[in-house]
């Protein structure tokens, strides 16, 4: 899997109440929580067009706070194809693996300036900054880790690969 | 020379055992799970997630366990369509592990004491105090309601192998300190984050002398330090525990060159009686630093999947003695479960309560999350031996709470201020 896009810088301890703040969540539908993303992190982010197909770099210990799925739900139907962060708060990468949003550990997030270009292959393990000439390792994701990102998130994941057909078609295989 | 093998944490070899090759802090694993829990607000959201996903029949029903205990018996038509929800679920899909009003107990306490979750296994529960087990030495951790869905789909849930942090006990409890006043101190060493995606490992000459109940209470509040789990070793003690309940287990331990992120040691015998003060579980201090000031009480509650088993309220009624609850103060005793208030009932405990003027509910949550059974009122002041103590947990966001053991909290019930206990009641403890 390859993620590709312009970066938005954010900073450290990014959390989940700025990211979709706790007045927006009358709402669950992703489209209506686009809008609101990042809002009291940077007001307006969310409306603005150049934001889907874009990638989120930010510092230390990303979506701390709740642990609403909201947020990343906003994050991902937002259009942003990947979060690139210093670390990430436990619940919210919990949450982000089962709705299927992309995300990347990487030490060195702070040589990354807003509007610089990034690639980030997951399958190598590799982000490239194209922008600066720079190239970064990361720790690689086991296949069942990127299968379950790619194909959307956990559930879909399950139903698709992993649950069998009864499970699905409602017969008891063993009485 | 010592193979990868024999340098493991607790934490990685129950991994590396579940997943039959060794496994090291920072691997994700996909694997089966011993049980599942859900309770009555969160099992609805993943009976839902699991429907919309085109569930008709769950993977494993013997694995799934559900526990009605945060608003029942149901205080309102709202709880009550939650739990009928679950509990029409649990007949739909043959899951005999349904625990209604009646056999109930508060989930934590519960499942250790029906042989539900035993040494060893691998847990998952969409309740952030399923980390209680790892008093039994089994990983068991909260997670939200869709991987408990996962599991309804797969009897799988995904995991990050933790790093853990080693917490080494010497020496022994002094009369009146117990499992709580350690892991109050623990989380103010640490702070509300301190374990961040950590296991807490506790290890050490001074596990022996701490009783089952006690780890319980322990491992119970290893996420108020932001853990994803608490464990202790297998030993003697829980081999005896588990015994209790018809099952059969080995000793097991971390290795002696486990490599741990961090190494703490704590003298029990230098522990003291110690609250947190409210709005953080990180905000302890030692009760004879609290005593003076006579901060006035208006209500006790005594119970919760923290401290409310056999061993907390019979030291809760060791510190009463004959003496009534305080004119003004009221009190509220929880047993966990309703094997805890038989047993309550056969020594007698209930009676003295109930003489001493306090109110002894049915096993429930209740008043820990502020949902019913004593709600506290605009700026009222309350002793609880729960393990939350945040703005509005336990009712009006002026309210306030101190998190406390049941000694602390019986002896406040006594006097109507914020105290420890007296010598004759710790001569009664000892
Ligand atoms: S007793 Fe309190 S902390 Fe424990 S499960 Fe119930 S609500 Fe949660």
């Amino acid at each position: 899997m390859i993620r590709e896009g312009k970066v938005f810088k954010f900073g450290d301890h990014i959390n989940t109440d700025e990211i979709i703040p706790a007045r927006y969540l009358a709402t669950t539908d992703p489209d209506e929580l686009a809008k609101n993303c990042m809002e009291d992190a940077r007001p307006g982010f969310g409306m603005r067009e150049d934001v889907s197909g874009s990638i989120m770099v930010a510092g230390e210990n990303f979506g701390c706070g709740s642990s609403r799925e909201h947020a990343p739900i906003a994050i991902k139907a937002a259009g942003i194809q990947c979060v690139v962060a210093k670390s990430f708060a436990r619940i919210f990468l919990r949450n982000c693996i089962n709705i299927g949003l992309p995300i990347v550990e990487l030490e060195q997030t702070d040589a990354m300036e807003e509007g610089d270009y990034l690639k980030i292959d997951f399958n190598a393990g590799q982000v490239t900054n194209t922008s600066q000439g720079a190239e970064y390792t990361t720790n690689t994701y086991p296949e069942f880790l990127q299968q379950i990102i790619q194909s959307g998130g956990w559930l879909t994941y399950a139903t698709t690969h992993l649950a069998p057909q009864w499970v699905l078609e409602g017969e008891r295989l063993n009485g | 020379m010592n193979t990868e093998e024999q340098r493991l944490t607790l934490t990685e070899k129950i991994f590396s055992e579940k997943a039959e090759r060794i496994v090291k802090a920072g691997d994700y694993l996909l694997l089966d799970v011993d049980v599942a829990l859900g309770n009555d607000i969160t099992a609805p959201v993943a009976i839902k997630e699991f429907e919309k996903f085109g569930g008709r029949r769950v993977y494993d029903p013997e694995r799934i366990v559900f526990v009605a205990d945060h608003f029942t018996p149901n205080k309102d038509i709202q709880s009550a369509m939650q739990v009928k929800m679950v509990r029409d679920f649990a007949r739909t899909h043959g899951i005999k592990n349904f625990f209604d009003v009646g056999k109930m107990g508060i989930e934590h306490v519960l499942l250790p004491e029906q042989g539900l979750v035993k040494s060893g296994d691998l847990v998952v529960g969409a309740d952030s105090h399923t980390c209680t087990y790892g008093a039994l030495g089994a990983f068991s951790t909260g997670v939200g309601s869709t991987d408990l869905a996962g599991v309804f789909f797969t009897g799988k849930a995904w995991f990050k192998v933790p790093e853990a942090i080693r917490v080494e006990l010497k020496g022994k409890f002094t009369p009146g300190v117990s499992g709580k006043d350690l892991i109050l101190h623990l989380i103010t060493l640490l702070g509300v984050d301190g374990a961040n995606y950590q296991a807490l490992e506790f290890t050490g000459p001074g596990v022996a002398a701490v009783s089952m109940d006690s780890r319980f209470t322990v491992s119970n509040m290893a996420i108020e330090a932001g853990g994803k789990a608490g464990l202790f070793p297998v030993d003697a003690v829980t081999q005896e525990y588990e015994e209790s309940r018809g099952i059969k287990v080995n000793p097991r331990s971390a290795d002696e060159e486990a490599v741990y992120s961090r190494s703490i040691e704590i003298d029990l015998g230098t522990l003291e009686p110690t609250v947190a003060r409210p709005f953080l579980p990180d905000n302890g201090a030692t009760i004879s630093t609290l005593t003076a000031e006579k901060i006035k009480i208006d209500q006790v509650v005594i119970g919760s999947c923290t401290n409310g088993r056999i061993e907390d309220l019979r030291a809760a009624a060791a510190v009463l003695g004959d003496e009534p609850i305080a004119e003004g103060l009221r009190c509220i005793i929880l047993p966990g479960s309703q094997e805890v208030y038989l047993q309550a009932m056969r020594e007698g405990l209930t009676e003295k309560f109930v003489s001493a003027g306090c109110a002894f509910s049915t096993p429930t949550c209740g008043p820990c999350l502020g949902g019913h059974m004593g709600i506290l009122a605009e700026k009222e002041v309350a002793v609880s031996t729960t393990n939350r103590n945040f703005v509005g947990r336990m009712g009006h966001s002026s309210s306030e709470v101190y998190l406390a053991s049941p000694v602390v909290a019986a002896a406040t019930a006594v006097k109507g201020y914020l105290c420890g206990p007296d010598d004759a009641a710790l001569e009664r403890l000892t």
